[in-house]
C-alpha cells in the first residue's frame, strides 16, 4: 500500500516538473509547481513525517505559491516565446543533465552515516520532532531564524528605501 | 481488537458518504436559515412560498441551478476557469475529514463513529487545506479574464493571506494550553469542569477567539470582510463570469467553509462536543444515549456560531479595503503575537 502510494505521488511529482519546464505560459507553470510541492508533502507523509508534510503544504503550496499565482496574475505576463536556444546546448544538454544526476546519485549512495530514511509505518510525532529542534539543535535553529529575521530586516529596508526616495523625485 | 484492512475500508467508504451527504445538506439549510434570519433583521418574512415556513426552498434553489444554462464566455482561459470551482468546493469539503462530531469512543469495535479519520497533526490539515482553497478563487478570477473578476480575486488573495497568518498565530494559544494539535485531544482537555475549562472562559483565550472570528470572517469571504465579492463595486468579484451549477459550486464551497470554520470554533473554543458540565456529572448509562447527546451538543454550538455569523452580516457594513489590511496587519497580527507571549508566560508561572 505504501509502495503503491509511494510510486503514484513519485510520479506526480516528476509529472509535474517535466510539465513545469516544458509549459509556455507562467501560470501552468506556476501551477505544476504547486504539484510537486504537494505531492512532495506526500512523500513526506510516507516517510512518517507527518509534521513536515502540513508545513510543507502550509508554507510552500499555501503562502509561498499563492505569491507566484499572485505576481504572475498581478503582471498578466502573456504566454513565453519558446526560443530554440543554442545548437550546443540542445546536443549536449540532455546528456549532460543525465551524467550530473548519476554522479550526484552515486555520490549521495556512497556516502555513509547521513542516516536513513525508509517507507514506513511509523510516524514521527510533533513531540520527537521538536524534542530534536529545540534540545539538541537549538543553536543551529535559533540562527537560522535570525538570517531570516535579517532578511526580513533587508526586504523592509529596500522597501522604505524605494517610498523615501519618490517625494524627492518630485 | 484488531479490524482488517477491508472492514475499515468499508466503515470509512461509509462515513465518508453519511459525512459529506449531510454537510451538503446542512449547507443548504444554512442558506435558508441565512435568508431567513437576515429577513427579520430586515423586518420581513424571507423565503415562506415553498414548502412549510419556505423549507423546501432550499430544494428548489438547488433544482433552478442543476437546470440553469451553462454559459462559458469566449475569451476565458477554460482549463482553470474549469478547474477553479472544483479546488474551492474540493477543499471545502475536504476539511471537515479531520473534525470529530462526538464521542469518538462510541463506534462499534473500537472504530470511531463520530469522525472520519483521527490525525495527530488535525489542527495543521485544517490550516493546510483553508491555504490551498485560495487557489480557486484566485484562479477563477484570473482565468474569467474580466476586470472585475480580476480585482475581486486579487483583493481575496492578498485578503486570505493576510488574516491567515492572524488565524494561524490565535490558534497557538489553544495549541499551547492543550500541547497537542490532534483536536480530540483539545477537545478532551476542556471537558474536566465543562463550562469553566472551555478555552474561551477558563482558558482565558477570549482574545485568541475574537482574533479567530475576525480572521474566520474574513477567511470565508463574509460580511463585513467580503469585499472580494463586494456587489455595489465589482457585480460580484471573482464569480462574476459564473454561471448554473458552477456558480452554485462557489457558493455551496463559501457555506461549507463557514460550518467548518464554525466546527474549528466549537472544538477549540467552546469544548466541542462535551456538554457545558463537562466531566462534573458523569456519562448518562445508556451509550446511545451518550452518543446522540454529545453530537447535540456540538451541533447546538455550531448552529450558535452560525447563527452569529448571519447576525454580524445582516448587521455590520462593509470594510473599506485599507481598513481591511491596516486592521489586519497592525492589530490583529500583534494582538495575536502578546496573546501567545501571554499563554505561554501563564503557563509557565502558574
Amino acid at each position: 500500500m505504501h509502495l503503491i502510494l509511494f510510486l503514484l505521488f513519485a510520479g506526480f511529482c516528476l509529472a509535474g516538473a517535466i510539465n513545469l519546464l516544458l509549459q509556455t505560459h507562467p501560470i501552468n507553470s506556476a501551477l505544476s509547481l504547486i504539484v510537486v510541492m504537494t505531492s512532495l508533502a506526500v512523500l513526506y507523509l510516507l516517510l512518517g513525517a507527518e509534521f513536515l508534510a502540513a508545513a510543507q503544504i502550509i508554507v510552500y503550496s499555501g503562502a509561498i505559491m499563492v505569491l507566484f499565482v499572485f505576481v504572475v496574475m498581478l503582471l498578466n505576463a502573456g504566454r513565453e516565446e519558446r526560443t530554440l536556444g543554442s545548437r550546443a546546448a540542445r546536443i549536449v544538454g540532455l546528456p549532460a543533465v543525465v551524467a550530473l544526476l548519476a554522479v550526484l546519485a552515486t555520490l549521495i549512495l556512497h556516502i555513509q552515516g547521513l542516516g536513513g530514511a525508509a517507507i514506513s509505518q511509523g510516524i514521527t510525532t510533533t513531540e520527537d520532532l521538536s524534542r530534536v529542534l529545540f534540545h539538541e539543535l537549538l543553536l543551529p535553529f535559533e540562527v537560522t531564524s535570525v538570517l531570516i529575521l535579517i532578511a526580513i530586516l533587508g526586504a523592509v529596508a529596500l522597501a522604505r528605501h524605494g517610498n523615501g526616495e519618490r517625494p524627492a523625485a518630485k | 481488537m484488531q479490524v482488517s484492512f477491508l472492514q475499515f475500508f468499508l466503515w470509512s467508504l461509509l462515513k465518508v458518504i453519511v459525512v459529506t451527504v449531510v454537510l451538503l445538506m446542512a449547507v443548504a439549510y444554512t442558506v435558508l436559515l441565512e435568508r431567513k434570519l437576515v429577513g427579520r433583521i430586515q423586518n420581513r418574512w424571507g423565503p415562506s412560498r415553498v414548502g412549510p415556513f419556505g423549507l423546501l426552498q432550499p430544494l428548489v434553489d438547488g433544482a433552478k441551478n442543476f437546470l440553469k444554462e451553462d454559459l462559458i464566455p469566449a475569451s476565458v482561459y477554460k482549463p482553470l476557469y474549469l478547474l477553479a470551482p472544483l479546488i474551492s468546493l474540493a477543499c471545502a469539503l475536504i476539511s471537515i475529514a479531520v473534525i470529530p462530531f462526538g464521542e469518538p469512543s462510541a463506534g462499534p469495535r473500537h472504530l470511531d463513529l463520530f469522525e472520519i479519520s483521527n490525525v495527530n497533526i488535525g489542527l495543521l490539515v485544517i490550516l493546510g487545506i483553508t491555504s490551498i482553497g485560495v487557489y480557486g478563487i484566485a484562479l477563477a478570477g484570473w482565468s474569467s479574464n474580466n476586470k472585475y473578476s480580476l480585482l475581486g480575486s486579487l483583493r481575496s488573495s492578498a485578503q486570505l493571506i493576510s488574516y491567515e497568518l492572524a488565524l494561524g498565530l490565535s490558534l497557538v494559544g489553544v495549541v499551547l494550553r492543550a500541547g497537542s494539535l490532534n483536536l480530540r485531544v483539545i477537545v478532551e482537555q476542556q471537558a474536566e469542569k465543562g463550562i469553566a475549562t472551555w478555552n474561551i472562559f477558563g482558558g482565558l483565550q477570549f482574545i485568541a477567539f475574537f482574533i479567530y472570528l475576525m480572521a474566520a470572517y474574513a477567511e470565508t469571504n463574509r460580511a463585513p470582510f467580503d469585499l472580494p465579492e463586494a456587489e455595489s463595486e465589482l457585480t460580484g468579484g471573482y464569480h462574476t463570469e459564473y454561471s448554473s451549477m458552477k456558480f452554485a459550486m462557489f457558493f455551496m464551497a463559501e457555506y461549507a467553509n463557514m460550518i467548518t470554520v464554525g466546527c474549528v470554533a466549537t472544538l477549540l473554543f467552546l469544548g466541542g462536543w462535551t456538554s457545558p458540565w463537562g466531566n462534573l456529572l458523569g456519562p448518562v448509562e445508556n451509550n446511545l444515549v451518550n452518543a446522540l447527546l454529545s453530537v447535540f451538543w456540538f451541533v447546538a454550538k455550531v448552529f450558535c456560531f452560525l447563527f452569529l455569523y448571519v447576525w454580524v452580516r445582516g448587521t455590520l457594513p462593509r470594510f473599506r479595503y485599507d481598513q481591511l489590511m491596516n486592521f489586519g496587519w497592525r492589530y490583529l497580527m500583534p494582538l495575536a503575537i502578546l496573546n501567545i507571549v501571554g499563554t505561554s508566560l501563564w503557563l509557565a508561572y502558574r
